[in-house]
């Protein structure tokens, strides 16, 4: 009797927990379709209160993109790195050399990003394989030199052959081109305008949803579940059968290749590129992305690169007006303010969100040990 | 097997050989510092040594580490080693990370939870939460996962309550007692004698003396040195 009851309500649970799943599934595919659409029609809005806008979201998806490619190697793989920028740099400057007038090339996008992601790709295994026995600390020193190194390499290699041309750096780089279809100028269907920025945004839209879905692949599969091993205890990893070796530059490889294709997009929508684009400060505010946002978590590390993406530029534009009303003239320089509030924000997240703003399960179970 | 281990020059571990048959529980005890971890570590191949090592009838020291789980030699690291962030469930799934037989996978969970009930009581907790003990039992849980034909156990006793030391043993008692080879690096030197069949004492770095278990429990230079008599 006892047997049979407790079968009964152990069906009624299925059932229930099955019907909750697909509710819930159901409630997740409307979300994401709402999201799309307010995505897809975020251009047209934005465009309305000036182009600069959509440039401003586009740069935004890039910090995103670039965010997401660290979360690789600082959230999945524990691999704390500093010198992140410096594959940035190396796609934008492998498109740059490739689509300018420097060299007379101008190769087509669709073959320069992957070139960019592989020439990147290689200089994360040549990070990667003398720091393998590095962690913590030593890794980012070793990290934030080989930043540094990139960006004097860029700065220096005008002479004797000018590669780089140097500090004044690379300039009428192509504009991305599908047949026809200029990334530069401005068509016409029906109504709507479609210019330049509005389309890369869409480009860029389609590349991180790409990277989206391979990050949430990756972290499900095999290979991110040995990360995390490695992330928690290299021996144990080791001798549970992990080539920790190949692991961890993997790690650096496919965090590398993503930073490269950002960096490839960088050159082509900003038409230029020079060293000064890619200092350490630049490594830095990718890291802070990815920490404000939450390691680990894809949707958190998203959120915190849009965040401080948007939030320097709203101040910007607010700022000035805001203080020429109250005071009648500029008091602060909103550069100023900016680091400030940035600042701010991290030691608040810090102190109250220290696992960032959404967080991993698992590094949330982490902070939260002492208390369980 | 004969071995020597060095860290930067220095010779930790100095020209041994000893050897483990199948089905054999043996023990390595010494002081601290003796060359004991070392020795294990260079076993497993996480350090760097010279010398030859064999397993069965292969010569294992040129093989990297991560393969090592793949043919049978399991190690529990000193201090556990477990992955604190994980649950104690995705720990044991860890364990098994080189296979791809699920079914045995599966069946090896249950052998697994049938051996250490605490640990299925716990499966969802997050292993990091788990008492010293515990956690002991999840990491020997975990090798087992990997279905090893050896065992390389690294100071199973380490920082543990006497209590939980005992229930550590009998665990490993109940593992020797289904057929599997160990070789156990201990300290606490009756307990591990009490298990083993045969022993070795190691002292800076060399295997000063070679005997049964009962033998080395009788003899007067162990007695003093590692039994406090």
């Amino acid at each position: 009797m006892k047997t049979t009851r407790s079968g009964v309500s152990e069906k009624a649970n299925a059932c229930e927990s099955r019907r909750y799943a697909v509710a819930k599934s159901h409630r997740e595919r409307v979300g994401l379709v709402l999201v799309a659409v307010a995505l897809m029609a975020l251009p047209f809005v934005l465009a309305s209160a000036g182009t600069a806008w959509v440039r401003i979201t586009n740069f935004a998806v890039l910090f995103v993109l670039l965010s997401l490619g660290l979360n690789i190697v600082v959230g999945f793989a524990g691999l704390l790195d500093l010198g992140y920028i410096a594959f940035y740099a190396v796609g934008a400057y492998v498109y740059a050399l490739l689509a300018s007038p420097h060299f007379g090339l101008h190769l087509p996008f669709w073959i320069i990003l992957p070139i960019g992601a592989a020439v990147a790709c290689l200089a994360g295994i040549v990070l990667g394989a003398p720091t393998l026995r590095l962690r913590g600390d030593y890794l980012a020193i070793v990290t934030l030199g080989f930043g540094e190194i990139v960006r004097i390499f860029m700065n220096n290699l005008s002479s004797p052959v000018n590669l780089t041309n140097g500090p004044k750096g690379i300039n009428r780089i192509d504009p991305f081109q599908i047949g026809p279809l200029k990334f530069s100028a401005s068509d016409t269907f029906g109504s709507l305008i479609f210019s330049g920025p509005i389309k890369y945004y869409y480009f860029l839209l389609l590349v991180l949803l790409a990277v989206i879905v391979i990050n949430r692949r990756l972290q499900d599969s095999r290979i991110g579940r040995a990360w995390v091993a490695i992330r928690e205890d290299e021996i144990a990893a080791k001798a549970g059968g992990i080539n920790t070796r190949n692991i961890k530059l993997l790690a650096f490889a496919m965090g590398a290749s993503f930073g490269g294709i950002a960096g490839g997009m960088f050159a082509a929508i900003q038409g230029f590129v020079s060293p000064e684009s890619f200092i350490l400060n630049e490594s830095i505010m990718v890291l802070a992305m990815v920490v404000l946002g939450g390691m680990g978590n894809i949707w958190g590390v998203i959120a915190g690169a849009a965040l401080l993406s948007f939030v320097p530029e709203l101040l910007r534009y607010t700022v000035e007006p805001a203080q020429r009303a109250l005071f009648g003239k500029l008091l602060v320089d909103p550069e100023v303010l900016r680091m400030l509030v940035f600042g701010l924000a991290l030691v608040l997240t810090m102190r109250f969100r220290p696992a960032g703003l959404w967080p991993e399960t698992r590094h949330r179970r982490e902070l939260n040990e002492g208390r369980v | 097997m004969n071995l020597q281990v060095h860290y930067g020059g220095i010779a930790a571990v100095k020209d041994i050989s000893f050897a483990v048959e199948q089905n054999e529980i043996v023990c390595l005890i010494g002081a601290n510092g003796a060359g004991k971890t070392s020795t294990l570590k260079a076993l497993a191949r996480m350090i760097p040594s010279n010398g030859e090592i064999r397993y069965g009838e292969q010569r294992i020291d040129a093989i990297p580490s991560y393969k090592l789980i793949g043919r049978g030699l399991a190690l529990v690291p000193e201090g556990r080693g477990i992955f604190a962030r994980l649950t104690v469930a995705e720990n044991l799934a860890m364990g098994a990370y080189h296979r791809t037989d699920k079914a045995g996978i599966a069946l090896d969970f249950e052998r697994v939870y049938g051996l250490l009930p605490r640990l299925k009581e716990r499966a969802d907790q997050v292993a990091g939460t788990l008492s010293g003990g515990e956690q002991q039992m999840l990491a020997i849980g975990r090798a087992l996962m990997g279905r090893p034909r050896l065992l390389l156990l690294d100071e199973p006793s380490m920082g543990l309550a006497p209590l939980m030391v005992e229930k550590v043993f009998e665990v490993i008692r109940a593992i020797a007692m289904e057929g599997m080879t160990i070789l156990l690096v201990e300290q606490n030197a009756r307990l591990a004698l009490e298990v083993c069949s045969r022993g070795y004492v190691m002292e800076s770095g060399t295997i000063t003396l070679a005997d049964s278990s009962t033998a080395l429990l009788a003899d007067s230079r162990v007695r003093t040195a590692y039994l406090g008599e």
